[in-house]
């Protein structure tokens, strides 16, 4: 510092700084946060590319919980603002965002991603500006230890827990030999290695298993691939194209004997189950976080919760019957800002300096109780691992609904500790 | 399944595959062959015939037979009249230079791309088959509708074929591709026949997309794939050929359905294969497969 001023300036540094200076007035919201000032959270949103169909939805719950906090005062009395920004579902771009939210648009942090090749390229992003990353990936990513101190999963539980806990009821219920159908990226690894080895845990076998890539759009060459002893065809599929891949699937077993079929709904969010072409799903089973009919048992969160996000009973838009929710994953988005709201609180947090100790904050819990900022269900939540750990529902489809056959308990999804992020600097 | 159902099924899908190919790729041939213009924007044309299917279907929603015929006329003209805009209002001003019009075609590429994430939107929707008749063979089940994609493609083909070969508007086309100058002299307007063809090429892929939609929704991103397989086929089948390209677009198709479906291969690897046939026609024989020598 000392040698910059003793330099005599030059007219060119002058120009600059003038320059700087003009532009600073022109856009006052850049130069400093005061604490009066909203605060702002980034979304690094899905509105284009393989996720879309998920960004829609997201953007539109992040919308609603955002009118819900700000009509209950906001975060610490200021008012919250939230910023979306389109990755287009790409990772290079998924940094890119981040950086742009982060650095240009000050937010105080960064929430929202789902596709798991997504967060991943991101997060370095996050560790190097040290910015929390809030994800709602349902990847193992933050569990096993992949990612970083900055990178946390509190609204969703992650792939390794969910197949844990569902495991015995396909195992027990549905068959012992499982052929499973999956994305080839990192989300559908995931459910390949841990369902395959939770599968072995309860006395079942994985005897096959087919990748897809998520942006293929013809699926039929890849179910001969199918061995004809298969007794549960498990599948989970994402991208633009998955309600081609479930009618092809039940174009080719047609009328002819076909194994049980125990899917992830992610096969089928924002997908009409009663679309032509999928009668074949009647009795079928699938997984939900938070199922997309309203079940008889539905609690008052859930049916407040169901209104605020403009979807009626059938998991479809209030406006828009034809326009189905990805409801099994977007509580996610609801249920994350409820932990920032919680965790910026508890922190004290007034500005960016406070980024680590918002972290830190969240660290320190220890789980969610079910209710209006919870409304998929009591969670647990580590620390350590950054991870939430959630109840999953098994629901079968029966009369052109999707109604619950099973609930796991959050125990029956616990693994030990693969990380201690808290240990690791910031 | 053994490996006679698993054949069947390959060739099925394979058929599919080539067929739809075909009328994509002959598209992109015409255009190549006639006007010497590499249209890197062909895909997106298929794109747009298939968006457009999408709101001819809305209009319909309760007759999917109705909505599919409508589409199969209403599509290729809308796409085959941007088409034709875009030949008079960019490619012709160029004067038909190869450089600048592949970058006016990439240009196109991203105009089209953008306006239907605009206009359309960035989700895959489907659209309802025109029939719902599903084939049950003794080991697996089989799209009738795939079925009539396959039928539908050849009678369009052979359409093609005799527009080319037995009309008047053929026969210019065809003396346009042999020599422009030649034919200008004899009183052809060789811009009128450009215009058209390259609007008979769009509208070739557009037709192929209404006939897939069914099969795949419609999707923003979705002209990527037809672009690379087409320039695979008319590149191996010889530029300009007609038949060579036929002849490609069917060996692509069943190379594809074999290698993934019966051969579990990866799709990827088809295109792997693909694209080194291409290579090695390109160095061992560059006038493609049915091509004429031009030394």
């Amino acid at each position: 510092m000392t040698k910059g001023l003793t330099l005599t300036p030059t007219r060119r540094s002058v120009l600059a700084g003038m320059g700087a200076a003009t532009a600073a007035s022109f856009f006052p919201g850049y130069t400093n946060a005061q604490s009066s000032e909203p605060i702002r959270l980034g979304f690094q949103l899905h509105r284009t590319g393989i996720g879309a169909a998920y960004g829609r939805w997201y953007e539109r719950t992040a919308t609603a919980a955002l009118a819900r906090m700000n009509a209950a005062g906001g975060i610490g009395g200021r008012p919250v603002e939230i910023l979306f920004e389109d990755d287009g579902t790409d990772p290079a771009r998924g940094a890119e965002v981040f950086g742009k939210l982060a650095t240009q648009s000050n937010c105080d942090l960064v929430f929202g991603a789902l596709f798991s090749h997504v967060v991943i390229g991101t997060a370095p992003r996050a560790a190097e500006l040290k910015v929390p990353y809030l994800v709602c990936s349902e990847g193992h990513h933050v569990a096993s230890g992949m990612l970083n101190r900055w990178t946390l999963q509190p609204g969703i539980t992650d792939v390794k827990s969910q197949v844990q806990a569902m495991a015995p009821f396909v195992t027990s219920n549905l068959g012992k030999k499982v052929t499973m159908i999956f994305p080839d990226f990192a989300f559908g690894h995931d459910h390949r290695d841990y369902f395959t080895a939770a599968c072995a845990a309860q006395g079942g076998e994985v005897i096959a298993q087919i990748a897809i890539p998520p942006t293929e759009t013809s699926f039929t060459r890849y179910f001969p691939q199918i061995p004809a002893e298969t007794e549960v065809i498990y599948h989970v599929m994402v991208g633009p194209a998955v309600l081609t891949f479930v009618k092809e699937l039940g174009e080719f077993y047609g009328s002819g004997a076909r194994p049980q079929l125990f899917g992830f709904i992610d096969s089928l969010e924002a997908v009409d189950i009663n679309s032509s072409g999928l009668e074949f799903l009647d009795g079928s089973h699938f997984w939900e976080a938070h199922p997309r009919y309203k079940q008889a048992d539905a609690s008052d969160a859930e049916t407040a919760y169901r209104a605020a996000v403009g979807v009626d009973d059938n998991g479809a838009s209030a406006s828009d019957a034809a326009d189905v929710a990805t409801y099994s994953h977007m509580f996610s988005v609801w249920e994350t800002l409820s932990v920032i709201k919680a965790g910026m609180e508890a922190a004290g947090y007034t500005g960016a300096a406070d980024r680590q100790k918002l972290v830190e904050a969240i660290e320190a819990m220890t789980g969610f109780d079910e209710g209006e900022d919870h409304p998929q269900g009591a969670k647990t939540f580590n620390g350590k691992t950054h991870q939430a750990f959630g109840i999953q529902n098994i629901t079968k489809v029966e009369g052109g609904k999707l109604v619950v056959a099973h609930k796991t308990s959050v125990e029956d999804g616990m693994y030990p500790d693969e990380v201690d992020y808290t240990s690791q600097s910031f | 399944m053994g490996f006679g159902p698993l054949l069947l099924l390959a060739i099925l899908e394979g058929a599919v595959t080539a067929a739809v190919l075909a009328l994509t790729a002959v598209g992109l041939s015409l255009t190549f062959g006639i006007m010497r213009v590499v249209n890197v924007a062909h895909g997106e044309f298929f794109m747009l015939g298939a968006v457009l299917a999408w709101f001819v279907s809305q209009w319909f929603p309760d007759a999917p037979l109705l909505a599919f015929l409508l589409a199969m006329v209403v599509c290729p003209l809308v796409v085959a009249g941007v088409a034709v805009l875009a030949d008079v209002l960019i490619l012709k001003r160029l004067h038909y230079e190869p450089e600048a019009t592949i970058v006016a075609t990439i240009g196109l590429l991203y105009i089209f791309q953008q306006a239907a994430l605009s206009f359309f939107g960035p989700n895959a929707r489907p659209v309802a088959p025109p029939f719902n008749f599903r084939v049950q063979l003794p080991w697996f089940g089989y799209s009738g509708y795939k079925l009539f994609v396959i039928l539908a493609a050849g009678v369009l083909l052979l359409l093609v074929w005799l527009l080319i070969t037995r009309t008047k508007i053929g026969l210019v086309m065809r003396a346009t591709q042999i020599d422009r100058t030649t034919a200008k002299a004899f009183g052809i307007n060789v811009d009128r026949v450009y215009a058209m063809t390259f609007g008979i090429g769009a509208g070739l892929a557009a037709i192929a997309a209404v006939l897939v939609v069914p099969i795949q929704q419609a999707h923003y991103l979705m002209g990527g794939d037809p672009l690379l397989l087409s320039f695979i086929v008319v590149i191996l089948g010889g530029l300009g050929s007609l038949r060579g390209t036929l002849i490609a677009a069917l060996l692509i198709g069943l190379l594809d359905g074999l290698l993934s479906t019966a051969f579990f291969f990866p799709p990827t690897f088809a295109k792997i294969v693909a694209t080194l046939l291409v290579a090695l026609v390109l160095v061992f024989r560059p006038e493609g497969l049915f091509g004429r020598r031009t030394a």
